[in-house]
């Protein structure tokens, strides 16, 4: 059976990664492989790091209210880099409010806080197909 | 022999309970606080077999200051209502700082955006989409200047949250109050500046455990010579638990860098007894009410005796555990948001009943943003409904005695002194931050805690119990995008006018002062009067100190 | 789109991929790694290996730095281990990695080991193929090892490095067993610490006992502080002067040959195996064969003899 690959990212200068974590530790405990980046990504770098390490989903913790940037530009770049079918998913503290319009630009999933971690499972295998 | 008798009866009292029990079982079979502690069905005397009112509780401003640092405590004064906050650009802030003024807050305190906690400038590439977002966006003086631009710093007291860059921040504000006439013994206030929780807690580090800790002492250093009434150091547990700690650890891991930071200001030379009364620090009040009021009674007594027993403190203001509290952030919910208003009410009330010495209570919209005047306008009134209508400020530590509290008190106090004894074995805070320890700890805590939400036996209203269908949207602060811009104008701005050489000449002496190993604080003085970048300030110390990098423990 | 042409163009999606096909056994990889076989044994491979948080990672990240500042393209594939409960696997050491994610020259690719104890599955030494036929000159591969269970790693690499750390105490007897037969050179990283030069002399006094003949070369012993890039240069110069070793003695021709060889043997074991178990009645009989062999009615000698027998018949 095919392994499920997903990257997990932290974007920009904030260093609130209990969420990120908990997640990567949550998905790896749920038998999946997931590719941690580490703090202070840029989106150049999670969409080369996505590319090399053909995950099969793309997963981005957002709590400095920089989400609309980050999301936008890492679903462009990934599209620039061929690789614009690769879902997209995230997380942190996201007005709902903003959450359409994200979508719209290709994000696939975007969970707000207190989303219980097996609903997120299901999701993301959703979205990943 | 009456002891003996109590004992008797209430294991009878116990035995014949638990019979009941077959025909009206309790809600739970075992009971816990939030943080793990097992919580019996009923306390009386024989929890507190070695209870020595003297020597457990004392009296108000004695050793061990269990029930409070002072003598009158909020009979003498309230608490300080100090609201963090910032957002945008220093305009922006400057003009919520004075609506706060106005309503009846009694002290400020700073929200920086993350490119300053960072040591970044606004126009870092990874700056983007950041600049205002969570806080004041500050590059330079010049900044400071405007966010603090009418307001006397001899009128009222500033608290600053900022760690790594702390010493350029502490300058800035400095400056300012220079140019505004007032001598920097007038000036009071707290900076963060609590390096060694950046590596476990909130992550924003900027040079290597060693070189952080070495900076902070040149701070205590330099205030204990200049600024007599200011706090150089606000050692931190908020951010410890707001990163998924326990209760336990985030006092523990608090206190342990709190050890760290003596033993190096001790070993610079410096007196203990001439920095330690300027020691203040900063702790989260959770949900769980009596475990945070023990926590808050445990930390002022195990302070108090870490600061006379293990580094011979004389000055009893050596032993104060001063501290600020902010309500939990990680406690709101973005569901059903009005319920947070209540959720920080009980909070605040935790935290007068611990004898917290300053306070700031959370706004319910903050689980997804910035807070809206409004929402702001409610966290002040909690406190100041707390503090003039329910009476619970009219005596000390009116908890004392209660068997329960007391109890919770001591479990508290014994959980910290095993933690901090770990972290001794390790080689102290520094090394037990490179062994991954406290990271390590936070991550099981964290993962512990997230499954108990999961399977619901820790419920949290509106997100895992008593769903609403349909949520009312409430507004939300919106920092514009506009802000970003124009910080990175006022950049260049800046860069154009002033002397360059002159930075550049202060950036070079940052550097020597680094590699001599002596206080940093003049040359970073000097550095801001020319308006150097804090970018420019931060760079030239990790070209000297490195940068430190995460590694990332799960 | 054919990845294994297109990942010898240059397109590092495609080379993605391709490894990606090989890890899940993807029978369209096996076809891919063909296409690229004879573009492939140029890189140069390093094998980086060392116990949890020696510094292994941090090493191969300034390690890839000096490589491009000599105007090497390097491909990295870091290994982690799969959790042997869940399966899954937290793959971490990229973080450490992350300043060169977008330089062109460098790729990186995280693995986990998927229940392969030597840290080395044969995705492994598929993707380092791959990457060798793309061009990259330095392939660097990092794995845990703690004293047994890594000699894999000298399959697949030219050159082993073994990272120890002060502190280690009596890990460092522990590590005389295996890892110290396998390196050809020995890093004592975190060389900032206390106990540097103990645990760099404790190395020098067990590497004297070990005989060289075979290979005519002295492990050297460097100290680094990876952290601080201090060293790397030194490293870096080692593992080329071990490489032009291997290559004026025809050591590396034999390894590579050997290596060859060695893949063709387990390729031909594992066809046949394969294949008898397709073959008509084949499984069937091997079942039979297992059963007699627990209920000790046959030796394994006589039962593999059984077995060819069955398979000349109905084969
Ligand atoms: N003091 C010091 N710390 C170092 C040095 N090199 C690496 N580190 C630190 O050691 C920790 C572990 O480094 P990694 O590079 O992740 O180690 P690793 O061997 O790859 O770890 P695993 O992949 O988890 O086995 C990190 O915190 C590094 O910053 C060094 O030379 N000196
Ligand atoms: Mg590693």
């Amino acid at each position: 059976m095919k392994k499920y690959r997903v990257l997990i990212a932290k974007p920009g200068l904030d260093g609130h990664d209990r969420g990120a974590k908990v997640i990567a530790k949550f998905l790896q405990e749920s038998g999946f492989e997931v590719v941690y980046t580490g703090l202070h990504q840029t989106p150049e770098q999670i969409v080369t790091s996505a590319l090399q390490e053909a995950v099969d989903a793309v997963g981005i913790s957002v709590l400095s209210g920089s989400h609309n940037y980050v999301f936008t530009e890492v679903v462009e770049l990934m599209k620039a880099k061929g690789i614009g079918e690769i879902p997209v998913f995230g997380g942190g503290t996201i007005p709902e409010d903003d959450i359409p319009p994200l979508m719209e630009k290709g994000v696939k999933a975007l969970f707000r806080p207190g989303t219980p971690l097996d609903e997120i499972l299901a999701k993301i295998k959703e979205i990943i197909g | 022999m009456k002891r003996d008798q109590l004992k008797q009866k209430s294991a009878a009292w116990e035995s014949e309970t638990e019979a009941g029990l077959k025909k009206r079982p309790e809600r739970k079979e075992e009971f816990q606080s939030l943080s793990g502690l097992d919580i019996k069905r009923l306390y009386t005397p024989t929890d507190l077999p070695d209870f020595d009112y003297e020597k457990n509780l004392g009296f108000p401003g004695e050793y061990p200051f269990t029930r409070g640092v002072q003598s009158t405590m909020y009979r003498g004064r309230f608490w300080t209502m100090r609201q963090f906050s910032g957002f945008g650009s220093a305009e922006e802030t400057n003009q919520r700082y004075k609506y706060l003024l106005a309503n009846g807050q009694t002290g400020l305190s700073v929200a920086f955006h993350f490119p300053t906690l960072k040591g970044v400038n606004s126009d870092h590439q990874l700056a983007r989409g950041e600049v205002g977002k969570c806080g004041v966006a500050i590059d330079s003086l010049r900044d400071m200047e405007i966010l603090f631009d009418g307001i006397p710093l001899d009128k009222v007291t500033t608290s600053m949250t900022v760690n790594h860059p702390a010493p350029a921040l502490l300058a800035m504000y400095l400056t300012v109050a220079e140019k505004q006439g007032v001598s920097w013994d007038k000036v009071g206030g707290t900076i963060q500046n609590d390096p060694l929780k950046e590596f476990f807690a909130q992550k924003s580090y900027i040079w290597p455990p060693r070189e952080s800790v070495k900076l902070l002492v040149d701070t205590m250093e330099f205030c204990a010579k200049n600024v007599p009434q200011w706090h150089p150091v606000s050692i931190s547990g908020y951010h410890i638990r707001e990163a998924g700690s326990t209760a336990q650890q985030e006092l523990a891991f608090t206190l342990a860098d709190g050890i760290a930071y003596v033993e190096a200001a001790i070993e610079r030379g410096m007196d203990v007894d001439s920095f330690a009364p300027h020691l203040s620090f900063f702790f989260d009040a959770h949900m769980d009410f009596f475990e945070e009021i023990a926590k808050f009674r445990a930390a002022r007594r195990l302070w108090a005796k870490i600061m006379k027993e293990r580094f011979g403190a004389k000055n009893p203001k050596s032993m104060w555990l001063r501290f600020h509290t902010q309500t939990a952030g990680c406690s709101l919910t973005a569901q059903q948001p009005l319920n947070n208003i209540v959720r920080t009410g009980y909070e605040a009330l935790s935290a007068v009943l611990g004898g917290t010495q300053s306070l700031h209570t959370n706004s319910f919209d903050e689980a997804e943003a910035l807070p809206t005047e409004e929402a702001v306008t409610v966290a002040l009134r909690t406190q100041q409904i707390l503090a003039n209508e329910t009476g619970v400020a009219n005596t000390i530590d009116p908890l004392a005695g209660s068997y329960h509290v007391e109890a919770l008190t001591d479990a508290m106090e014994q959980a910290a002194v095993e933690y901090i004894q770990k972290i001794d074995d390790l080689g102290g805070m520094v090394a037990a931050v490179d062994a991954g320890y406290p990271q390590s700890e936070i991550m099981r805590a964290s993962m512990e805690y997230q499954k108990s939400v999961e399977t619901g036996e820790e419920v949290i209203v509106g997100v895992n119990k008593y769903i609403a269908e349909k949520e009312s949207p409430i507004p939300l602060l919106k920092v514009d995008d506009e802000v970003e811009r124009r910080q990175i104008e006022r950049i260049e701005d800046t860069k154009l006018n002033r002397d360059n050489a002159k930075v550049d000449a202060c950036l070079d002496r940052i550097r020597d002062t680094a590699r001599s190993g002596d206080n940093l604080m003049e040359p970073i003085l000097e550095a801001v009067r020319e308006y150097a970048l804090l970018g420019e300030i931060c760079q030239s110390i990790v070209a000297v100190y490195g940068a430190y990098e995460d590694p990332a423990v799960f | 789109m054919d990845y294994a042409q297109e990942a010898l163009n240059g397109s590092v999606l495609a080379g993605a991929r391709l490894i990606r096909l090989l890890e899940e056994g993807d029978p369209a990889g096996i076809e891919g790694l063909k296409k690229i076989y004879p573009h492939a044994g140029q890189a140069f491979m390093i094998g980086i290996t060392g116990p949890p948080g020696a510094g292994k990672s941090t090493l191969v990240d300034r390690i890839i730095t000096e490589f491009r500042g000599r105007g090497k393209k390097v491909g990295v594939i870091a290994i982690d281990p799969s959790s042997p409960f869940s399966g899954g696997a937290i793959l971490g050491d990229r973080v450490r990695m992350q300043r060169h994610a977008t330089d062109e020259g460098v790729f990186v690719r995280s693995m986990a080991t998927r229940g392969h104890l030597g840290g080395l599955s044969r995705a492994t030494f598929q993707a380092a193929l791959v990457l060798d036929a793309m061009g990259y000159d330095i392939v660097l591969v990092e794995t845990v090892g703690v004293g047994q269970d890594e000699v894999e790693i000298v399959d697949l690499a030219h050159t082993t490095a073994v990272v120890s750390l002060p502190g280690m105490g009596d890990d460092i007897q522990a590590m005389k067993a295996g890892i110290l037969e396998i390196g050809d050179i020995f890093i004592v990283n975190k060389a900032d610490r206390v106990g540097s030069d103990d645990v760099v002399r404790q190395l020098q006094v067990m590497l004297e006992m070990r005989d060289y003949s075979a290979t005519n070369w002295t492990p050297p012993v460097l100290k680094t502080i990876a952290s601080k890039s201090e060293g790397i240069i030194e490293l870096v110069d080692a593992f080329l002067e071990h490489r032009d070793h291997l290559v004026s003695t025809g050591i590396l021709d034999t390894r590579v040959e050997e290596r060859e060889l060695h893949f063709f043997k387990e390729l031909v074991k594992e066809m046949a195996y394969e294949k008898i178990n397709t073959a008509a009645g084949g499984a069937k009989k091997y079942a039979m064969l297992t059963e007699a062999l627990k209920k000790r009615e046959t030796d394994p000698y006589s039962a593999a003899e059984t077995l060819m027998e069955h398979l000349k018949v109905d084969m």
